[in-house]
């Protein structure tokens, strides 16, 4: 255990973890879905709209300039948090949907053909799956995927047999939301660039958990949701190597994405607003940075060596209990614990959980391949942010016990 | 007995649960002991899919009553079927399609009929009264 982690601050610093549900304290392990935010983040999108809001990149009044630079501001910290070159490459989208959907849409315009391959791979979240295979069935391409195996370990030979010169982009999850694999991007980066190949990376489940540095990546797209790193809903970022988003074609049309408009021509503005049509989620928008501003307080690798303790640590509480198995069992791991007990269903065991306090979330978590292939209808997901505590596991393991009592 | 006269049996033998685990238990037990379908219609066609649980509903129309049969894969859906089972089963068309499943509501489960719940069991009651609907317009 991290002995000069301040847990007893963090907590008292999100609201939200003081309250009860069904009588008892809540326990937070739905974080995988999305976080609870800090009192700074709530407190920003309130003072937003009472001091300073205003439309950005528009109004030459006083509050439109504070309300853009505030934006600016935000997008800045975004850039220097994951290490980018320039603050034209952040893209603030709707989320990780968004922004996936923005590359399959723009990227897949201007790079890919017919016979073209676009290659995912096994344990992709249904947005890092749906979009391309909307794209392979515009552009008459077709979707590979990578396997992995039994653990939720990516088949790193199969992935070399896949790579070809039909290949036009990886797309793939840094983190598995549903099986908890941290995935070895950086050795996959380099192969697919061998290959002459971009690679998007899903960060939804890894930007917070770890530090990680675009340029030492070397990644071309990189995405991700604000909410799942104690920001607002609603707000994401698409981060792109500045040559990709140049030669990109806008994804959609509107105010603020336009350089000069006339009924025969339009031209386009610049990154980044060449990729942001209409008025943004301001205030979410500037209150991600705020997030970031907290993350950082508490500092981005004293949080995952802490989260890593907690994640060994309810993995082997959770396996003492007889019946139990957990899915998701790579050497590397972040975040997310996947579970099954017994022959329990795991909708049985979400309802008892959650009459007991504890959050978890239940189901195929949007991965129904994954599902498939264990052959299982879903897993209950216990997952962790940096607030969570042991207490709240042994918690979590006590509710799974009376939960397998009941049901079994 | 009328559907209201069932409604209004349950609610009273809920009502002498004096917490929530009586309460589930209880469900979990409904699940457990009630053999709901014929594994020959548990098909694909009969099959409800809800994101989180699947309900299975098969429906049989003798002399002017709709008898149901239903079965799911999790266990409190499956405690929570026999109780829909038990109140709609057995009555005629016009009956079924007019019904009003207040008990569900009043034993404390209204949250297990949520759309957001996504178990299956709002899509299979609304499923049963499609059902008798299209008797009534035959």
């Amino acid at each position: 255990m991290s002995k000069n982690y301040p847990i007893e601050q963090i907590r008292r610093d999100f609201p939200i973890l003081g309250r009860e549900v069904n009588g008892k304290p809540l326990i937070y392990l739905d974080n995988g879905a999305t976080t609870q935010k800090p009192r700074s983040v709530i407190d920003a999108i309130s003072g937003y709209y009472s001091e300073i809001n205003s439309n950005i990149h528009r109004g030459v009044h006083h509050l439109s300039q504070l309300a853009t630079d505030a934006y600016e501001i935000s997008r800045s910290r975004i850039r220097q948090f994951i290490g980018a070159a320039h603050d034209h490459e952040i893209i603030m989208t709707t989320g990780t949907t968004g922004g996936i959907n923005l590359v399959a849409y723009s990227y897949g315009k201007e790079f890919v053909h017919p016979g073209d391959e676009i290659l995912i791979s096994e344990m992709e979240h249904h947005s890092n799956i749906v979009p391309w295979q909307l794209l392979c069935a515009e552009r008459g391409a077709n979707l590979k995927v990578i396997p992995m195996d039994e653990r939720g370990v990516l088949d790193m030979e199969a992935y070399g047999r896949l790579l070809n010169e039909k290949t036009k982009l990886v797309a793939l999850t840094y983190v598995s939301n549903s099986l908890g694999t941290i995935n070895p991007v950086g050795e996959i980066i380099t192969r697919a660039h061998a290959a002459g190949v971009p690679v998007l990376l899903d960060a939804a489940q890894a930007v917070h958990h770890i530090r990680m540095d675009v340029q030492t990546l070397d990644v071309d797209f990189l995405v991700f949701s604000g909410h799942k790193m104690y920001g607002p809903t609603g707000v994401g970022v698409l981060y792109g190597k500045e040559k990709w988003l140049n030669a990109m074609p806008p994804y959609q049309g509107g105010g603020d994405m336009i350089k000069q408009v006339t009924f025969e021509k339009t031209t386009f503005n610049e990154l980044p607003f060449k990729f942001e049509a209409g008025t943004p989620n301001i205030e979410a928008g500037i209150c991600l940075g705020e997030a970031i501003n907290y993350i950082e307080s508490i500092g981005l690798d004293a949080i995952a060596q802490y989260e890593n303790d907690l994640l060994q640590y309810a993995t082997g509480k959770l396996l003492e209990i007889d019946g139990l198995r957990i899915i998701g069992t790579a050497p590397e791991k972040s975040g997310v614990i996947s579970f099954l007990l017994g022959e329990v269903h795991p909708y049985d065991v979400g309802v008892i959980l959650d009459k007991l306090g504890v959050a978890v979330r239940t189901g195929h978590h949007c991965t129904q391949p994954v599902m498939d292939k264990f052959g299982i209808p879903g897993t209950v997901r216990a997952s962790i942010a940096m607030y969570n505590t042991r207490e709240d596991i042994d918690t979590l393991v006590a509710a799974v016990g009376r939960a397998g009592q009941m049901l079994q | 007995m009328t559907i209201n006269d069932i409604q209004d049996e349950l609610i009273t033998d809920f009502s002498f649960f004096e917490d929530w685990m009586s309460k589930y238990e209880y469900i979990i037990q409904l699940g457990k002991e009630l053999p709901l379908i014929a594994e020959e219609y548990k098909t694909d066609q009969r099959l409800i899919k809800g994101c989180q649980s699947k309900v299975w509903l098969h429906a049989d129309y003798r002399d002017g009553l709709i008898h149901f049969t239903a079965d799911s894969d999790a266990i409190i859906t499956k405690g929570l079927v026999s109780l829909m089972v038990k109140v709609l089963s057995g009555h005629t068309p016009a009956e079924i399609a007019g019904s009003d499943l207040y008990f569900i509501d009043q034993i404390g489960l209204k949250e297990h009929l949520s759309p957001t719940r996504a178990n299956g069991l709002l899509s299979m009651v609304k499923q049963m009264k499609l059902y008798a609907i299209a008797l009534i317009n035959v």
